[in-house]
C-alpha cells in the first residue's frame, strides 16, 4: 500500500532520477545509499542516473499484481544506462516483437499506476524504445 | 562444537488443503517427526515461516505454534528469510546443539498459501523482491526469473526446451513421490504449450501456490548413538546473501548468494562438488535449477542447460537433482520447502526413498534459496 509519506519519501529518485556516488571508487548508487559497499566509505556526494541506455534482458508480465491489472500484458526490462548503471522499469510505448537484447532505449517520465478510485497516482520512470 | 545429527523426520501430503489450517497442517507434521524420532519432548524449537502475517494474518506462529504442539514452555523462534526460511531455521537448529546450549531441537517449516486470493498471495510472495525499486514497476516473481532466464540464454546460448526438460525431469521424480502436490508426469511439449506467465517462462516453468509443513528432531551425535538411530550427520552448513534487487548485480545470470554459502558448506564438510551424491535445490522456476547447479559448482558456468539435456541430472544420471520432484512437482509452501528437502535427503540416505530411492547414496546436499536468490541457505548432510 502506497500511503503518502512513504510515496513523497522516493519522489527526489523516481522524479529527478537523484542517486549518489563513493567519493573513492566512484560507483554510483540508485537509490542513494550511506556507505559505499564496496569500500567501505561513507562520504557519498549527489549525483544523477543517465537518462539513455540499452536493454540488457526483458520480458512481457501477463500475470499482473492487483495494481497493474489494467495494463497487462506489458514489457519490464533491465536496462544498462551509459553510465554503467542498471535500471529495472517498464518499456513502455512499442511492440513487443520490437524488444530485444542491445535495443537502445531513454528515460521518460510517467504515470507507474493508481492505487484505486482515491488512492495516490503514483509516478516514475519508464522507458521508450530510442531509435 | 558439537556434531549433530538426524534421528527424525517428518511429512504429510502436501497440496490445496482446504480442510486443514496452517495450525493443523503444522501439528500434524511435527509429530510425525516426534514418532519418527521415538520423542515427545524438546528442549526449543525453530520453525520457518516466509509470511503468515499476509497468507493467514497471524504472526506470532512461533509460540502458537508452540502451544499447539503441547511444548510450552519451551523457547519457540520463528525464523523468515523469505523462501530460504526453512533452511535458515535447520542452521539455527544446528547451531544451538552444536553449541551445547540444548540437546532435542525441533525445526520445521510451513506455509498455508490457499487461504488467501490468488492476487493476495502473488503480493505475499512479491514482497520477497525489492518493493519500491521492483515491484513498484510491475514486476513479479516469475517475472523477475523471466529476467535471469532471457539473459541466461543471451549469454549462454541455454534454449527453451533446456529449461522445460527440468520441470519434465522434476514432474518424473515427484510422480514416485506419495508427498508431492502434482504426482504426473509432463511432457517437453505439454510445457512449451502451457499458458504464458512472463516471457520466456509459462505456467509448468513455475512452482505451484501449495500449503504443506516439514519437521526434522536433530540432537547431537552422541546422543543419537545411544538411542541406536540411524545416524544421518549434518556436516557442513553455509548461509550468504545477496543484493535482493536482481539489476543491482554483476552479473544477473549468476546466483552468487548460493555460491558463497555453498562455498562455506563444502570447506565446513572437507567435501567437493563431484564427492555429493544427491541435490536438493531451490527450483522454484525451471531457469532456477539451471543457475543453481552452475553456482553450486556442479557443471560450469552456462552449462546448466546441457546437464539438463544429457540426462545427468535426472534419478539414474551421474549427478541427482531433485529425487524429490523439487518445488515444481513437490510443491513450494515457502517457508516448508528448505525442510522438506531435508526429509528427502534423510529418507534417501536411510535407503527408504521407495521407487525414487537412488543407490548407495551416502552425502547429499540442500539448497536453499530466498526471492530472486537474495539469501541462500545450503547443508551437506553424511549417514554414518
Amino acid at each position: 500500500m502506497t500511503t503518502p509519506s512513504r510515496y513523497w519519501r522516493e519522489i527526489p529518485q523516481r522524479y529527478r532520477l537523484e542517486a549518489n556516488k563513493c567519493s573513492k571508487c566512484g560507483i554510483k548508487f540508485f537509490p542513494p545509499r550511506l556507505i559505499c559497499p564496496e569500500c567501505k566509505n561513507r562520504e557519498l556526494e549527489k549525483t544523477k542516473i543517465a537518462e539513455t541506455g540499452k536493454i540488457i534482458t526483458y520480458t512481457v508480465i501477463r500475470v499482473p499484481p492487483h495494481q497493474f491489472v489494467d495494463q497487462a500484458p506489458y514489457a519490464v526490462g533491465i536496462v544498462e544506462l551509459d553510465d554503467g548503471f542498471k535500471l529495472t522499469a517498464q518499456i513502455v510505448d512499442c511492440d513487443f516483437e520490437d524488444l530485444k537484447i542491445g535495443q537502445k532505449v531513454r528515460i521518460e517520465f510517467r504515470k507507474i499506476f493508481d492505487e484505486g478510485e482515491s488512492g495516490i497516482l503514483c509516478y516514475g520512470y519508464k522507458f521508450v524504445l530510442d531509435e | 562444537m558439537r556434531d549433530v545429527a538426524i534421528i527424525g523426520v517428518g511429512m504429510t501430503k502436501w497440496g490445496e488443503l482446504w480442510e486443514k489450517s496452517l495450525r493443523s497442517i503444522f501439528v500434524e507434521t511435527a509429530l510425525l517427526a516426534f514418532d519418527d524420532a521415538g520423542v515427545d519432548q524438546i528442549d526449543s524449537m525453530y520453525v520457518g515461516s516466509m509470511s503468515s502475517g499476509i497468507f493467514v494474518g497471524q504472526e506470532h506462529i512461533a509460540s502458537l505454534l508452540a502451544d499447539y504442539l503441547g511444548q510450552v514452555p519451551v523457547p519457540s523462534t520463528r525464523v523468515e528469510s523469505a523462501c530460504t526460511s526453512g533452511g535458515l531455521a535447520l542452521r539455527l537448529g544446528f547451531m544451538e546443539v552444536a553449541s551445547g546450549m540444548s540437546d532435542v531441537v525441533l525445526v520445521s517449516g510451513v506455509e498455508k498459501m490457499t487461504d488467501c486470493s490468488g492476487s493476495e498471495a502473488t503480493y505475499a510472495l512479491g514482497t520477497a523482491a525489492d518493493q519500491e525499486y521492483e515491484g513498484y514497476h510491475g514486476i513479479t516473481f516469475p517475472g523477475l526469473y523471466a529476467l535471469i532466464a532471457r539473459a541466461h540464454m543471451e549469454k549462454y546460448g541455454t534454449t527453451r526446451e533446456q529449461m522445460a526438460m527440468v520441470a519434465v525431469k522434476n514432474h518424473r521424480n515427484g510422480a514416485k513421490n506419495p508427498l508431492a502436490q502434482f504426482q504426473f508426469e509432463i511432457t517437453v511439449d505439454s510445457v512449451l504449450n502451457s499458458v504464458m506467465i512472463a516471457d520466456p517462462l509459462r505456467i509448468l516453468d513455475c512452482s505451484p501456490i501449495s500449503d504443506g509443513a516439514a519437521a526434522a528432531i536433530i540432537c547431537p551425535v552422541e546422543m543419537a548413538r545411544s538411542m541406536n538411530k540411524p545416524i544421518i550427520k549434518i556436516i557442513g552448513t553455509g548461509h550468504a546473501t545477496d543484493r535482493i534487487a536482481i539489476s543491482t548485480r554483476k552479473d544477473i545470470t549468476w546466483l552468487e548468494a548460493t555460491y558463497q554459502a555453498a562455498k562455506q558448506a563444502y570447506a565446513m564438510a572437507d567435501k567437493k562438488p563431484e564427492d555429493i551424491n544427491i541435490f536438493e535445490v531451490h527450483d522454484c522456476f525451471t531457469i532456477a535449477e539451471i543457475c543453481v547447479m552452475e553456482a553450486l559448482g556442479i557443471v560450469e558456468k552456462g552449462k546448466g542447460g546441457d546437464a539438463v539435456e544429457q540426462g545427468l541430472t535426472s534419478l539414474e544420471g551421474k549427478i541427482p537433482v531433485n529425487p524429490s520432484g523439487g518445488l515444481k512437482s513437490k510443491g513450494h509452501p515457502v517457508g516448508a520447502t528448505g525442510v522438506a528437502q531435508v526429509v528427502e535427503i534423510v529418507k534417501q540416505l536411510r535407503g527408504e526413498a521407495g521407487e525414487r530411492q537412488i543407490k548407495d547414496a551416502r552425502v547429499a546436499m540442500a539448497q536453499n534459496m530466498g526471492g530472486s536468490g537474495g539469501s541462500t541457505v545450503v547443508h551437506i548432510f553424511e549417514r554414518e
